[in-house]
């Protein structure tokens, strides 16, 4: 059938400058560029281009320039190009339509709406480059009070904690959708800074062990990779129940992508289809969910404490605090601009509520039933930099999870191909001529420069607030004003016009 | 399940921003004396307010009725009188009440009524409750349901005095000339961001317990947030009384030790703490992982005082100041030791505290042996 679908991207190139190298033929995995051998000419079809800016970075002579085809469509304003484009891939198809990263629709990013405060004149901001500025955070369930015995001695014996020394960690994001590469560059930054990064639901691969101190290991609906030293070498132990980009559904890794090492880390016979069922199968009911995480609470001896993510959804709060009650030590809501490796693209443009809203709700109502010190509050779902991290922080989260960031730090451009296994920078795909183009070390440099550049930033957002400890900012949101927020947002949000 | 945004914060007010001159002086045996010294001490700080606030926190006050709950009650309404007298005595027994007397100061305009009453917690009652939790909830019930009505103090034996005008313009208002206590808080205020209403000035207080601060605290909506969960109503428009309620929750309810109160809102930094021994590590470490929430973070001195206790305080860095005096069994704790001094020219000993690093004056350890061991107090 012939496709009606027009080319997304035009890709320029610069015959002057073209040396015919074909370093973009080999860097493009979507096959973009080719090499006319009997012209001697570097050719292309645009058709094919993902916007992934591959071939443009590593062009030596900076001879490609990609722009988008901007198609004169009669203007319309229901049928815009996306929507037209959509359905002529169904009817060439018949199929659902699949996509990667988060939700790129215009819904409102409430970050953009929340401005942070500043100290003047009767509280003096404080330098961090001169004094003391305390970032650290412990994740675990705290209890309501303190004893001592007569002598003033401790009495109280916490739950397990979890100290990180900047409040944002590496999320989920599995062996097999990401490459190895992508693990250990994870894991190496998570431990150079003294945070956690997180296996996600495909097991962790054996070299990666020595980073356990450093590593949340997953528990999700297909329960890959889950043995006993496998929760052993875990600092924290997660629950997945749910994910922002596609609530409700589960994950599909194709046998494509299940190579030796993939299957050996899954516990699954090589190139089968890896299949995550929507829900966990022993867990119909909150009180099922109790079970779970009791069971993993003695499997690991109490030792550990235990996470549980949903996806942010409309009833997040009052699920949350059944998930407090039910023995989860650790909360994660990942809102509806969580990224994924692959999901149904309807399921990942309308599921889940936005996560700045889900935050507010959950920590408000885990305030109004007083259970909030018993469990901590992480959100992921789209927090693109320090200043997301501060308002989360403000709105009540102890902590963030960053995916997409962090991958971003590794050389991703967001060109949602996640789930075509053809990602030209190496980072969401299992092929191993593709895998290399991460370099670990390299990785891992990124990622902690990225981690160090916002503990800067947030030091220097607490000092001008004229408080020197993260925990003064946590779940304080008279730091935040509204700009152009309605009435029910700000009231949901706990937040004041600014202004006021 | 609660709803805080109701309860919280009536006015939807913002936290009031101060910067202001305190003082306190004590006697740690017990020993009472007449307001005097304090009033000169706090007058001689005068330029560290602006008129927007003074008052006077006072212990020993009423030893005829050192027994009984004494609350002082402003009302900007006749009616909110009714009501008051009609709930107080539902709820409790009602043993005595009077009109504070007054004298007129040219510089205090339109002054709410203040009365102050003797209660005593029926012991029929049958909630079950202690009686100090009891008095908190009515005391919140009152300022935070009956309109026009302002609980100034509530505790046994002590009261509080306070404010619209210089302190001493109140002082001289409420006659403080002629009360005793052995203990004397004051504080003169000047408020940035608001009118001053007289509930707003300091000291602040639930049941025995007051504070006067001089500063802001930049964490006070955690601080506030956190103090809700408990049941305690931010409702007098400064942050101040986060700190009265901290001291409530963790001395009366936690029964943390007044060292252990310093350690939570003024803690020592992380890297302060790993220098110390394993065990002191740890319970430093629990109390900022439990209580981080009540971390006092932002510039601030504060002098808390209770029957038999008085303790000062600054934040961590010491961002506003404080100075110690000592003289025999008496200590001064000031803003600035030049008031210390006009009222104690001979000092045995003044010093600065380090920041975070609780003064702490009892009668339970005077400063120096007493030499009348035998009026015991």
């Amino acid at each position: 059938m012939k496709t009606y679908l027009p080319a997304k991207f035009i890709v320029e190139r610069d015959s002057e400058r073209c040396i015919q190298c074909q370093v973009c033929v080999n860097q493009c995995t979507f096959d973009t560029h080719y090499y006319d051998g009997e012209d001697d000419i570097v050719k292309n079809r645009e058709e094919n281009c993902a916007g992934c800016h591959r071939c443009m970075t590593f062009c030596p002579t900076g001879a490609l320039t990609i722009r988008r085809n901007l198609l004169e469509y009669r203007e319309n304003y229901n049928w815009r190009p996306e929507v037209i484009e959509d359905i002529i891939k169904q009817a060439e198809t018949g199929g659902m339509l699949l996509t990667g990263m988060g939700d790129d629709k215009e819904h409102r990013i409430y970050w953009d709406h929340l401005v942070l405060n500043a100290s003047q004149v009767t509280n003096p901001s404080i330098d961090p480059l001169r004094e003391p500025m305390e970032l650290a955070t412990y994740l675990g369930s705290k209890p309501d009070r303190v004893e001592l015995d007569a002598k003033g001695r401790l009495k109280t014996k916490l739950p397990p904690q979890v100290r990180l020394e900047v409040p944002v960690m590496f999320a989920a994001m599995s062996y097999g959708a990401v490459s190895l590469n992508v693990h250990h560059s994870l894991a190496r930054a998570a431990t150079e800074m003294d945070t956690l990064w997180n296996t996600g639901e495909g097991g962790l691969h054996p070299s990666l062990y020595k980073y356990g101190q450093n590593t949340i290991v997953q528990v999700a609906s297909g329960r890959f990779g889950v043995h006993q030293e496998y929760l052993d070498a875990g600092r924290v132990v997660e629950i997945k129940i749910g994910q922002g980009a596609k609530p409700g559904i589960g994950g599909h890794l194709p046998g494509g992508k299940v190579s030796h090492e993939v299957s050996l880390t899954r516990m699954i016979p090589t190139g089968t289809d890896a299949l995550s069922p929507a829900p966990q199968h022993d867990i119909y009911s909150i009180e099922d969910l109790s079970q779970l995480v009791y069971a993993l609470k003695e499997a690991t001896n109490y030792t550990k404490p235990i996470s549980v993510k949903i996806a942010a959804v409309h009833n997040s709060a009052a699920i949350a605090s059944g998930m407090v009650r039910a023995g989860a030590d650790i909360i994660v809501l990942d809102g509806l601009r969580g990224s994924t490796g692959a999901a149904p693209k309807v399921i990942r443009d309308n599921v889940g509520i936005p996560i700045e809203l889900a935050l507010a709700a959950v920590d408000t109502r885990l305030r109004q039933e007083g259970i909030r010190n018993r469990a901590s509050l992480v959100v992921s779902g789209g927090i693109r930099n320090s200043g997301d991290v501060a308002k989360a922080i403000a709105l009540g989260a102890d902590a963030c999870y960053i995916g997409t960031a962090a991958l971003v730090a590794l050389g991703c451009s967001v060109c949602q191909q996640c789930h075509t296994g053809k990602c030209a920078w190496g980072i969401c795909t299992t092929d191993l001529s593709l895998t290399k183009r991460i370099n670990p070390d390299i990785g891992a440099r990124r990622l902690a420069n990225l981690l160090r550049g916002w503990s800067l930033e947030l030091k220097d957002m607490l000092g001008g607030m004229g408080i020197n400890a993260l925990e003064s900012l946590r779940g304080n949101r008279l730091a935040l004003r509204g700009v152009g927020l309605n009435d029910n947002e700000l009231e949901v949000l706990g937040v004041r016009v600014a202004g006021s | 399940m609660k709803d805080l945004s109701r309860v919280a914060n009536p006015y939807n007010e913002g936290k009031v921003v101060d910067a202001c001159s305190i003082f306190g002086m004590m006697n740690t045996w017990g020993q009472r004396f007449s307001g005097k010294d304090t009033i000169a001490a706090i007058a001689n700080m005068h330029d560290r307010g602006n008129g927007m606030g003074g008052g006077f926190g006072v212990y020993g006050l009423y030893p005829e009725y050192a027994e009984y709950y004494a609350f002082h009650i402003m009302y900007l309404s006749q009616q909110a009188k009714t009501q008051v007298e009609a709930f107080l005595n539902d709820k409790f027994h009602l043993l005595h009440g009077e009109e504070v007397p007054t004298r007129p100061v040219a510089a205090i305009t339109n002054p709410p009524l203040v009365w102050r009453y003797f209660l005593e917690v029926k012991p029929s009652r049958g909630d079950g409750q202690e009686p100090d939790d009891y008095v908190v909830d009515r005391v919140m019930e009152i300022n935070g349901i009956i309109e026009d009505a302002f609980v100034f103090s509530s505790g046994k034996d002590m009261a509080v005095f306070k404010g619209v005008g210089f302190p001493e313009e109140i002082a001289d208002y409420f006659c403080l000339e002629n009360y005793e206590g052995y203990l004397w808080t004051a504080h003169g205020r000047f408020p940035t961001n608001t009118v001053g209403w007289w509930g707003g000035a300091h000291p602040f207080n639930i049941l025995d317990w007051t504070v006067v601060h001089n500063g802001e605290i930049s964490s006070y909506g955690i601080n506030s947030r956190y103090l809700e969960q408990f049941g305690y109503k931010c409702t007098m428009q400064t942050d101040t009384e986060v700190v009265a309620y901290a001291v409530d929750l963790l001395i009366r309810k936690h029964k943390l030790p007044v060292e252990t109160l310093a350690n939570i809102v003024a803690p020592p930094l992380w890297s302060a703490i790993k220098r110390q021994p394993p065990a002191e590590q740890e319970l430093l470490r629990t109390l900022r992982q439990v209580y981080g929430s009540l971390l006092m973070n932002g510039p601030f001195t504060i002098i808390i005082a209770h029957q038999g206790e008085m303790i000062g305080l600054t934040d961590r860095v010491r961002l506003r100041p404080l100075t110690v005096g000592e003289k025999g069994p008496m200590l001064y704790l000031s803003s600035e030791e030049s008031a210390i001094r006009l009222v104690c020219p001979d000092l045995d000993r003044a010093w600065i505290p380090m920041g975070g690093q609780p003064v702490v004056g009892s009668l339970k350890k005077p400063l120096v042996p007493r030499e009348d061991a035998v009026e015991a107090y």
